[in-house]
């Protein structure tokens, strides 16, 4: 039985595929349906997801077995139930407390590691001593990686505007993004056809038999 | 009141995140793990209020009767499903409500829960997704064109970089020799990525983290106001 | 001239239609063109190969089953290599799909190694909201972020888990991610904060991005880019799998979709050209 329920599971993945491959020829209602199959789906997984592994292990079950070292979670408990009120329109500013939390705590742990990570970090990484290596490729190689990003963040400097020598600098560190566009599109390429691929081994492996999946 | 103390809350919060950073005793160090978890919790209520919200969202366009509104009602009932299906038998690892019986576990193979994400969530997620794959041959047929120098710089190096990264560029140029091993293709391709492509991303990734360090500020201090929204 | 002309109106059906044979056909008939190993890729492989046997890894699954192609099988490659040297796996996710695809991957893998235990060299401690923030209140607090497994277990049942408390007796962080959040989040709290080491495997959509945290500062140890990555990975294991298999529909692929770029431009020169000199 579990087999033929595995043959009718490949079957309606197969039947959702092709109302999704449908598309390619015309919007229809074949893809409609298929589409918000899709939504209704992803919003219960996740909506279950959530209660198993955030609300029950992290809120419900400290409080209720440990109530004497856990009854500060009442606060994000009250708060939570403060954000649900968004859906009522009369009350729904209440929700702002809970999101102020929310907010205020990604801000400041993002205004500490962008810093770090995004600024510091890189801008000492680009600090190189592009002659040390007795490389030939990896000397214009970090000449290249020097430069390229200097005239690139003079290039989004906007306050002033791109003339003369500076104009200069930011038309070069264009070229520099430019490149790094066109390999962005190169590997985005690579992306999208490997999910296809993905799907194909599927009819091909899964359904047809033709290939070993 | 409506707007103050929420700012109020913001700015004290953010701040003691900061200053934690700096000062990592009690009590800015505690202060600041608890709120990490308060964080999760009161990021799990707002999962569920987005899906209570296309629930109501749903709903009004079918009262309503807007245009495809029987669309909506697929929607809403396979969320119910969906949702039914984890409640009563629970997931893989997790159990449910009702015990999931030995004869329903030998039907499905999966609980009901994991059969529908197998079987419908996994292909539909797939190929919603593998449909970009045509879109973006077409459109790089249409709109690629070496008009100028910037745009043939960027064609030139996707087309390097999508023949090195795959095996064929590998195949091509295997004939050439180590002395000339630059010209490799994959060897051209990793140049590309690791040198002008890093340069161009670190650039981007510097202003970037300066664009998210100012406007982390501007929200801390309260000068950005627009996610309390409203009135 | 009128050959030219038609190269700019190609049916977009047709390019749909070769695209599909395209990658369709290698599938079924293998080319067997050549792969190489690339120098990000080995770094992730070596950062695995140099951790002593019975060291604890986290690997964190952030993606899901729109992105599978590409990243499950880096995971399984993984999985093998960590089981075949004895490193035990506490595997996550901050994407709730990533539970499914862990559950799926440790499946696959778990048949070829019998000897491999559920909560002594392996646990799956289930999905978390949160990105940055949790990752960073992981670090802090371990076990209050993750109190039970993903079946809602205790952890402290679980020797795998013993003595965690935090990031410090950690080999490495691995993150399997399809975006935000993902690995640059782990590299920012991870590394950045904590000093662990952070290998990672990412869509190729996202490797352009990340390559800039390969660097001196080791913001990033390696990172696996797209199907590539993943063949590659499975080469320096030994366990070609899907993504070997995917690699010459890569290519074939890649060079329909050059052609039609190529094509596109001759079109657009010619016509260009016949403009130029009309007026």
């Amino acid at each position: 039985m579990e087999i033929l329920m595995h043959r009718i599971g490949i079957w309606i993945g197969v039947f959702l595929t092709f109302a999704i491959f449908s598309f390619l020829y015309k919007d229809n209602p074949f893809y409609k349906i298929a589409e918000q199959i899709f939504i209704g789906i992803s919003a219960g997984y996740w909506f279950i997801y959530t209660i198993y592994n955030i609300l029950i292990p992290n809120l419900f079950v400290p409080v209720t077995t440990d109530f004497a070292h856990n009854f500060i979670l009442l606060i994000p408990a009250f708060l939570g139930i403060l954000m649900l009120c968004r859906l009522i329109p009369s009350i729904d500013w209440v929700s702002r407390y809970a999101l102020a939390v929310v907010v205020g705590t990604t801000a400041g742990l993002f205004f500490k590691r962008y810093l770090q990570s995004d600024v510091l970090n890189q801008l000492t990484a680009t600090m190189l001593n592009p002659f040390a290596s007795s490389n030939a490729a990896q000397i214009i190689g970090e000449l290249i990686l020097i430069i390229g990003t200097i005239t690139g963040i003079v290039y989004f400097f906007f306050s002033k505007k791109h003339e003369g020598a500076f104009g200069t600098t930011a038309r070069v560190g264009i070229y520099f993004l430019m490149v790094s566009f066109g390999a962005a599109f190169g590997y985005t390429v690579m992306a999208r056809i490997s999910l296809l691929i993905g799907r194909l081994n599927f009819l091909l492996g899964d359904w047809l038999g033709i290939i070993k999946p | 009141m409506k707007r103050q103390i929420p700012m109020l809350i913001t700015f004290f919060v953010g701040a003691l995140i900061i200053v934690s950073e700096f000062i990592p005793h009690k009590p800015f160090g505690n202060l600041s793990t608890s709120l990490g978890g308060w964080f999760l919790i009161i990021s799990g209520f707002a999962i569920i209020l987005g899906q209570l919200s296309l629930f109501k969202v749903n709903i009004i366009k079918i009262s309503r009767k807007a245009p495809n509104w029987p669309y909506f009602i697929i929607a809403l009932v396979s969320f119910s499903i969906m949702v039914t299906c984890g409640i009563l038998w629970g997931t893989q690892k997790q159990p449910g409500l009702i015990p999931i019986s030995d004869k329903m576990l030998n039907f499905f193979g999966y609980k009901p829960f994991d059969y529908i994400f197998k079987y419908m969530f996994e292909n539909l997620s797939a190929t919603m997704f593998s449909l970009l794959a045509f879109f973006m041959a077409s459109a790089s047929y249409r709109a690629f064109r070496a008009r100028n120098a910037e745009s043939t710089l960027l064609l030139v190096a996707a087309v390097l970089v999508m023949l090195g990264r795959t095996t064929i560029g590998s195949t091509l140029t295997c004939w050439i020799p180590e002395s000339l091993g630059f010209l490799h293709l994959p060897n051209i391709a990793s140049f590309i990525m690791k040198y002008p492509n890093t340069a161009g991303q670190r650039a981007i990734m510097i202003c970037a983290g300066f664009g998210v360090i100012g406007s982390s500020l501007r929200i801390i201090l309260g000068i950005e106001r627009s996610y309390l929204g409203g009135k | 001239m009128k050959i030219f002309e038609r190269f700019l109106h190609i049916d977009r059906r047709i390019i749909f239609v070769l695209i599909f044979i395209g990658v369709a056909l290698p599938l079924i008939w293998t080319l067997g063109f050549n792969l190489e190993v690339t120098e990000n890729v080995e770094s992730v492989y070596n950062l695995m190969e140099e951790l002593e046997p019975g060291t604890r890894i986290l690997i964190s699954f952030d993606y899901g089953p729109s992105t599978k192609p590409e990243i499950q099988p880096m995971a399984i490659a993984l999985m093998e290599q960590a089981f075949t040297n004895r490193i035990r796996i506490i595997a996550i996710a901050l994407w709730p799909m990533g539970v499914q695809m862990c559950n799926e991957a440790f499946e696959k893998v778990s048949a070829e190694y019998p000897n491999i235990e559920y909560g002594i060299d392996f646990i799956n401690l289930g999905y978390k909201v949160g990105g940055m923030v949790t990752i960073n209140h992981m670090a802090k607090d371990f076990r209050s972020t993750f109190p039970t497994d993903g079946g809602g277990n205790p952890i402290d049942e679980f020797p795998i888990m013993k003595g965690i408390k935090n990031f410090d007796k950690l080999g490495c962080v691995i993150s399997l991610s399809a975006g935000d959040p993902g690995l640059k989040q782990w590299v920012m709290i991870a590394h950045d904060t904590f000093g662990k080491p952070v290998g990672g495997g990412t869509t190729a959509v996202q490797a352009p991005i990340m390559l800039a945290y390969v660097n001196e500062q080791q913001q990033l140890v390696g990172l696996l880019g797209g199907l590539k990555g993943a063949a590659e990975y499975e080469l320096l294991v030994n366990k070609p799998g899907f993504a070997t298999k995917g690699m010459d529909a890569q290519s074939v692929a890649h060079l329909i979709i050059i052609i039609f770029i190529l094509i596109g431009n001759i079109g657009y020169f010619a016509t260009r050209k016949k403009d130029t000199m009309k007026s």
